[in-house]
């Protein structure tokens, strides 16, 4: 029983995680999905992976969004299933100036790296991932840089990040 | 910090009296090879490795903030640098997010034009893929024969939009030139002389009996480790998943196209491994090729470009548009606010996750093997880091 | 050579009263220092002008056209460049190894030409124990490599080197195991000797004899290949994961010595070939009487021989792919030295059976061997016709450098 449709599988995660789950959002097929509570999260990814009717095997992007105004960061998920060819996404919310959000790196492998790119660039810590460090700045830099309020730092090991403008005359 | 800049735990062993311990190697950011700037730790007994693990961020270039900074409009050119190799993926992948956030319709023209230029792009970047990889293997001679074929690819796109390498062709809305006239003619005639060479490549090299013994049984990934780690593109397809987004997750006017999708079946040695991998994209070129026909042939009249603001301020919103790139399928996560700025522009490329696997794949192989791994996964740095 | 200062001695040009070993003496000197200036170098140069310019072709370019003719003084450009070069010795490294061990390899390259003939008489040293010899002292180069990879303080360099030492250790045991039969046949080690058993025509060359020395000539190419370090056995140097293997640390005067010492190799590895199983110089006796000529002819044919052998190399190098390590060695133990096994055993028997040979063997054999030489030639022509068409057809972008190659 493959169940295709965004609205389908919310009425199925309602129904077995009741208020964990948010409301139904999104309009398109590719940004259908709904929000998940911090704590129910790797219980939710794990009945979406196994669930026959289902599936969603392939964690097809994992990315984290700074919404300074509404105070949180939001960690999205967007799930797809290459046995039914269906799409969902789900959105966790983590307080701005503490955000842990569970790993999901034990249910799909692709977690793993990604989730390290979302904590080097944003600074959300993922409990329970196997190795957590940065990925693509060096082990040492300052700050993250994704979020909306980083100011760059002055140097780094000595070597200046400003330069003098080139249009002096 | 230590030498390599992260925890390394090296083993010691103990055999009959002799206590041996682990080589560890730094294997770039400098070498030879034209994969970009990547540095694997390898932790090696002599020849064979016990791990390598990759280090990436050599070439991270902070693209998605950048995004946030110059607009809509503006971050065309730096759609290209994402993956230089293969950058009209990167053009229709932005403005594929940007039309659909706003409800643009595109021209059927532009379409084609963008069809048109992305196939071509795709042939550019599997010859180079599969020149370096038979160079990395130390056979040169492939190497400059498709270069020099893609050379002629050069010119077209050149003579279409006035760029070899990022090309800065498409637009949000459209593309931003027509094809000049007799551009058909030219481009047919190549696709005349390209095809049979496709033949030639894989009598020069493909079958060759050192490079598949090099290639055979190297690195064998299943279907299931394969989509778990979302692989995507020709490294999922030469697992044997037979799924790519044109045909799967249709956009632009792929639907009118046909067009068939090769997959790996474990010809010479076990399903998966690189020689899958490398075919796979060899055949793909024929398919470009028969897309391309049919592009040419069907191309119809009209504009190539919709009517977009220039003060370009698309509803507020979130979409997940997924194209296939040359490398596989690419996800373009963007976040409107409603402004002139997008507020988040996340790349999901396959280099990154084929990168991950990496650490995996190479426990038990040998240094040697290590350069046809990363070959076949075809990795660009560029893609890996932004 | 040594009948040669025994006559101008006897003719009176040595001064009087020097002792007959220091004329001896002088003369290997005088000899030595021509044949490494004259004929070593330059060819070594030659060689890669030659490398290069073929490897345009096969990869659809020019190669060098600049510097001279045709590019022809592009190799002294380069040498003059290298020795012109700073001279980077790491900081780290094991200085009076690194500084050796160029040396070491040109001295075990260059020794080997002691005994290789050039064309009658001319030899240096007509060792009785030639071929040996000559397996003996190219062996020194491994020493070269590992003193080279070490003293680098360099794990990629040290792992070409060791690489490079397993596969020329090797590879020693088929080259041996396939010039045994050849010695077998003549009854001789000394390189004159072997040449002198043979004859100007083919059926008369060793490599025609029976079939077991058949198929030990090409056991020898391919061994002889692997220990010049040349594709498909060029792991220890090009591998795209070291820059350039052993010789990854050094520059200038010292790089050059390196890659002199695996060009002029190859010239050693053709005049091998050359001498055991092709017939050497042999000429016909009735082309030339007077010795001048006859001298001059033999040489020619030789060094026609043994260069064609090393254009095979060439053209082998930038074809094929390179193998990876096991692979190599699995090769050398599992197939090559087994082979080669048999062709000794295979040699002995025929000569125990058959003393003198078998005649028509010999023809037969020398006809498959033109009948693959016709078929190869007419595939050839074939190739080259249908290049030269398609060549003409490329008329769709007139920016496109199609034309240009075709002055080439």
């Amino acid at each position: 029983m493959a169940v295709s449709d965004p609205a389908a599988v919310h009425a199925v995660l309602r129904s077995h995680f009741g208020d964990a789950i948010g409301d139904l959002a999104g309009t398109r097929p590719d940004n259908a999905g709904t929000t998940v509570a911090p704590s129910a999260l790797v219980e939710v990814c794990r009945f979406l992976k196994t669930e026959t009717g289902l599936a969603f095997d392939c964690l097809s992007n994992l990315s984290g969004v700074d919404y300074p105004k509404r105070n949180i960061i939001e960690v999205v998920y967007h799930l797809y299933s290459y046995r039914y060819r269906h799409l969902f996404v789900l959105k966790v919310e983590a307080p701005r100036d503490n955000p842990a959000v569970s790993s999901v790196a034990g249910v799909w492998s692709a977690a793993e790296w990604q989730e390290r790119e979302v904590f080097d660039l944003l600074g959300v810590i993922f409990e329970g991932h196997p190795d957590l460090r940065r990925i693509l700045m060096p082990e040492d830099w300052p700050g993250h840089p994704l979020r909306k309020d980083f100011v760059e730092p002055e140097e780094y090991h000595g070597i200046s990040t400003s330069r003098e403008s080139l249009l002096k005359t | 910090m230590s030498l390599t800049g992260f925890e390394v735990e090296i083993q010691r062993e103990v055999d009959g009296g002799l206590t041996t311990e682990d080589m560890t190697l730094s294997m770039g950011p400098q070498h030879p090879s034209t994969h970009g700037v990547l540095r694997f730790v390898v932790r090696a007994d002599g020849e064979v490795m016990k791990e390598a693990i990759p280090d990436i961020g050599y070439l991270h270039r902070s693209i998605e903030k950048i995004s946030e900074k110059v607009g809509w409009h503006g971050f065309m050119p730096y759609t290209d640098r994402v993956d230089y190799v293969a950058a009209m993926f990167c053009n229709q992948g932005w403005a594929m997010a940007a039309e659909r956030l706003a409800g643009i319709e595109v021209p059927k023209r532009a379409e084609y034009c963008r069809i048109i230029a992305a196939e071509f792009n795709r042939i550019q970047s599997h010859l180079l893929s599969v020149g370096s990889m038979a160079m990395d293997i130390g056979a040169y001679t492939p190497f400059i024969h498709t270069v020099r074929e893609r050379e002629y690819i050069n010119d077209l796109i050149e003579e279409l939009c006035g760029a070899r390498l990022t090309f800065n062709y498409m637009r949000i809305g459209g593309v931003a030139w027509d094809i000049p006239p007799g551009w058909r003619e030219k481009a047919l005639s190549f696709l005349e002389r390209f095809e049979p060479l496709i033949d030639e490549y894989n009598a020069l090299i493909s079958y060759n009996k050192i490079y598949t013994e090099r290639l055979r049984n190297v690195a064998a990934i299943s279907a299931q480790e394969a989509i778990d780690y979302n692989l995507v593109g020709p490294n999922l397809r030469g697992s044997g998943v037979r799924y790519d987004v044109r045909r799967d997750l249709p956009y632009s006017v792929y639907p009118e196209l046909d067009f068939d999708v090769p997959v790996g079946s474990g010809e010479l040695g076990t399903l998966g491994d690189c020689f899958d991998r490398y075919m796979v994209r060899m055949r793909e070129m024929k398919e470009s090729c028969k897309i391309l026909r049919q592009c040419l042939a069907q191309l119809p009249q009209g504009p190539v470009i919709a009517k977009v603001a220039r003060n370009f301020k698309p509803a507020a919103g979130d979409c997940y548009v997924r194209i296939e790139s040359a490398r596989g399928d690419m996800g373009w996560y963007v976040v409107s606010d409603g402004t002139a700025f997008p507020h988040r522009c996340k790349i999901r490329t396959g280099s990154f996750a084929a990168m991950s696997i990496i650490q995996k794949v190479s426990r038990n192989l040998m240094i040697a093997d290590l350069i046809a791994v990363i070959a076949s996964f075809d990795l660009v740095a560029p893609e890996i880091d932004r | 050579m040594q009948e040669l200062v025994d006559s101008l001695v006897a003719d009176g040009f040595v001064p009087g009263g020097l002792p007959l070993w220091v004329a001896y003496l002088g003369a290997m000197l005088v000899f030595g220092g021509i044949v490494v200036f004259v004929f070593i170098l330059p060819i070594a140069g030659v060689t890669t002008w030659v490398e290069r310019r073929v490897a345009g072709r096969i990869q659809s370019r020019i190669g060098p056209n600049r510097t001279g003719p045709a590019g022809f003084l592009q190799w002294l450009a380069d040498g003059i460049k290298s020795v012109l070069k700073e001279d980077i010795v790491p900081s780290a490294a094991d200085v009076p190894l690194f500084k050796l061990a160029p040396y070491v390899v040109m001295t075990g390259f260059v020794a080997a030409f002691v005994v290789v003939p050039f064309g009658g008489p001319l030899i240096i040293a007509d060792l009785n124990v030639g071929i040996l010899y000559l397996t003996a002292v190219t062996a020194l180069v491994v020493v070269g490599i590992l003193m080279a990879g070490w003293a680098s303080n360099n794990k990629w360099s040290l792992l070409g080197g060791i690489r490079s030492a397993a596969q020329i250790v090797s590879y020693e045991i088929p080259a041996g195991l396939s010039i045994l039969p050849v010695v077998m046949l003549a009854g001789t080690l000394s390189m004159q000797g072997i040449i002198g058993h043979q004859g100007w025509a083919p059926w008369t060359w060793h490599v025609f004899d029976n079939p077991f020395t058949f198929f030990a000539f090409f056991i020898l190419f391919v061994s002889a290949l692997a220990e010049g370090n040349r594709t498909p056995f060029d792991l220890p140097e090009a591998e795209s994961e070291l820059v350039m293997g052993f010789a990854t640390e050094y520059s200038g005067l010292r790089n050059l010595l390196f890659f002199m010492a695996e060009w002029g190799n190859l010239y050693v590895i053709g005049a091998v070939v050359t001498t055991l199983f092709l017939g050497g110089w042999q000429i016909p006796l009735a082309l030339a009487d007077h010795p001048v000529p006859r001298i001059v002819l033999q040489f020619a044919i030789f060094f026609a021989k043994a260069y064609f052998w090393v254009f095979v190399a060439v053209w082998l190098r930038w074809t094929l792919p390179r193998i990876r390590v096991d692979q190599m060695m699995i090769m050398c133990w599992k197939y090559l030295v087994p082979i080669a096994f048999v062709n000794f055993m295979g040699t002995a028997v025929w000569m125990v059976l058959f003393p003198a040979g078998v005649p028509a063997v010999r023809v037969l054999l020398s006809l498959t061997a033109a009948g693959l030489l016709v078929a190869f030639a007419r595939r050839v022509v074939f190739h080259v016709r249908r290049a030269l068409l398609t060549r003409e057809e490329l008329s769709f972008n007139p920016l496109s450098t199609a034309r240009v190659m075709s002055r080439g």
